[in-house]
């Protein structure tokens, strides 16, 4: 069914029309049905029907991840809650998670950009897909599920966790296509060496690595141990979860974006003003077709460049290159997004714990391990081990419960962790990239 | 009776025992007795000090977290099961030892630390070397 989408090989002008009129319709509409956009538009005085072109996007103002903090949980849905047939969530900058809804269409639309995405790296119907992606209220692994169903392929609904079993699974279910964060194709190798299985036996061929940052050496060593072709996926879930942007097997310069769908541009994020195109910056998104929670100008925070440089897949969408860093302090930590100031909320909700506090993020073999660093103050130290013990358990227990990951705690004296002048340097990442 | 303990939290890197111990010889402050407590992460020093005031004051003076405990010194009778007496007291009255240690007094004066370090052998022939007089297990042992 799905092989190149219509929508893939359109001219720029066809291109750019589509997206203008989508824009247009869209703005209308959260100009009409979301209070906090209304005041965000006529803060700056600008109407709907200002937006003449493509150009007039600028003049709009930005989403960001605190106007969905201020508006949470469900603040800035554009349909009643009857509508919306599902919920995520994703990690928040403080305490609270990012909420998204998806009404019907949306999850018929998410299915479709997904599968495309999946076409994009040769996967059809006939495949068995291994969705390793955790499954749950995280965006990745029932994105994915939908859009392989809809792709016609057979999926594997795995999730996250239990290695040795997934090897086997692999091996006896014959799955050709892998779906998992890098670190996780990585621990799953070893897993096969350990469970004495040879990935020549497996019949994998192609495998979809996102959710979390990788280097092109990790990329080599991921094809090499599992015998497969591997292919970055990029999306979040504030604008759908994963199917935003993906590599084809012929892309060796960057994700193909679904710009029909999500409108991207590249902002400078000091001044906030686009740059041109090639030119690196923050990747902004606003979604076009998006019912429930459509986001006008929404900030990823993430680096990136756009290319219109022709593929030789055919496919005339803009391509964003793969993810340089981050504008912001997010970390990703086995695939989950952690904030510096998600770990802070927890510790100062425990009693006796100093504002004195580093994050240690480095990689054990394949697995990101973050290390919280406290210092021991004299409110907390008792003489007893069994306090400290309990103490160390508490915070680990907490983090695991607000942030999904899970962390080693390291007591440390006082004064130890470096006090700068200006802002203190809560994190220390050791993983090379 | 009680007699005061300060304790000092250690984290595990080298060097900690030696600047503890020096800020008290600089403060002229004399240990009487001590124990270490360890587990994979962290550590607390115990410690029974002629001057726990001066003591607790210069340690966090010197950047440690000090707190201060009252422990019970009891005279332990020097003879085969002479713990063991005391130790069936304390059971039967109904109370759990959460930490002990021993002091030792030997008839010249001198107390008795006992050690282990990672590489021992090497240990032993660098404090034989230093001149230190060494405790062999018999004149532990003997009574």
């Amino acid at each position: 069914m799905i092989g190149i989408d219509e929508m893939e090989t359109l001219p720029r002008a066809g291109m750019e029309s589509i997206q203008l009129q989508r824009l247009q319709t869209l703005v209308a509409r959260v100009y009409d049905r979301v209070q906090p956009y209304r005041e965000k538009m006529d803060r700056v005085g600008i109407k709907p029907a200002h937006i003449r072109s493509l150009a007039d996007l600028r003049r709009l103002p930005f989403t960001t991840k605190d106007d969905l903090r201020d508006n949470y949980p469900y603040g800035l849905f554009t349909v009643p809650m009857d509508d919306v047939i599902r919920l995520h969530a994703s990690s928040g900058t403080t305490g609270k998670p990012t909420v998204v809804g998806y009404t019907e269409a949306d999850i018929q639309l998410w299915s479709s950009v997904m599968a495309r995405c999946l076409a994009m790296a040769d996967v059809h119907r006939g495949d068995l897909v291994h969705n390793a992606y955790g499954y749950g209220l995280f965006t990745g692994g029932l994105g994915a599920h939908y859009g392989i169903e809809a792709l016609g392929a057979t999926v594997i609904p795995v999730s996250g966790g239990n290695s040795k079993r997934q090897v086997t699974i692999m091996r006896d279910f014959g799955s050709t296509v892998l779906l998992s964060t890098p670190s996780y194709a990585l621990n799953l190798a070893d897993a096969m060496v350990d469970a004495g299985i040879d990935p020549a036996e497996l019949k994998l061929r192609v495998g979809i690595h996102g959710a979390e940052p990788w280097s092109v050496h990790m990329r080599q060593e991921v094809e090499r141990k599992l015998g497969l072709r591997a292919v970055d996926i990029y999306g979040l879930s504030e604008i759908i979860g994963p199917g935003v942007a993906m590599e084809c097997l012929h892309s060796e310069h960057g994700m193909h974006i679904l710009e029909d769908n999500f409108l991207p541009e590249i902002v400078d994020p000091n001044t906030m003003e686009p740059l041109p195109l090639g030119e690196e910056g923050e990747l902004v998104f606003t979604t076009l077709t998006k019912e429930a929670l459509p986001l006008i100008r929404y900030r990823t925070k993430d680096i990136s460049r756009l290319t219109l440089e022709p593929c030789a897949c055919g496919r005339t969408l803009i391509r964003m290159a793969k993810v340089s860093g981050r504008t912001d302090d997010m970390l990703i930590i086995r695939g989950v997004n952690v904030f510096p100031s998600q770990v802070e909320h927890v510790l100062m909700g425990i009693d006796g714990v100093e504002p004195h506090y580093q994050l240690e993020v480095s990689r054990e073999g394949n697995m990101d391990v973050m290390a919280i660093l406290v210092e021991v103050s004299e409110r907390i130290f008792s003489g007893e081990i069994k306090v400290l013990e309990r103490l160390s358990r508490s915070i680990q227990m907490e983090i695991k419960d607000m942030l999904g990951v899970s962390c080693k705690v390291r007591l440390v004296e006082p004064r130890s962790i470096q006090r700068s002048e200006g802002k203190a340097q809560r994190v220390i990442d050791r993983r090379t990239q | 009776m009680q007699v005061e303990q300060i304790a000092v939290f250690l984290e595990n890197k080298s060097g900690r025992l030696a600047e503890i111990t020096s800020i008290l010889a600089e403060n002229d402050i004399n240990i009487r007795a001590l124990s270490v407590a360890d587990t994979a992460d962290f550590g607390i020093l115990r410690l029974i000090v002629n001057d726990v005031t001066k003591a607790q004051a210069v340690l966090k003076k010197g950047g440690f977290t000090v707190s201060k405990t009252d422990v019970i010194a009891v005279a332990v009778p020097d003879r085969v099961g002479g713990l063991a007496e005391v130790l069936r007291a304390v059971t039967e009255g109904g109370y759990n030892v959460e930490y002990m240690y021993a002091y030792a007094h030997r008839a010249d004066g001198s107390a008795v630390m006992i050690f282990r370090f990672d590489a021992m052998a090497d240990a032993v022939a660098m404090l034989k070397d230093k001149g230190f007089a060494l405790v062999s297990s018999r004149e532990i042992c003997a009574t």
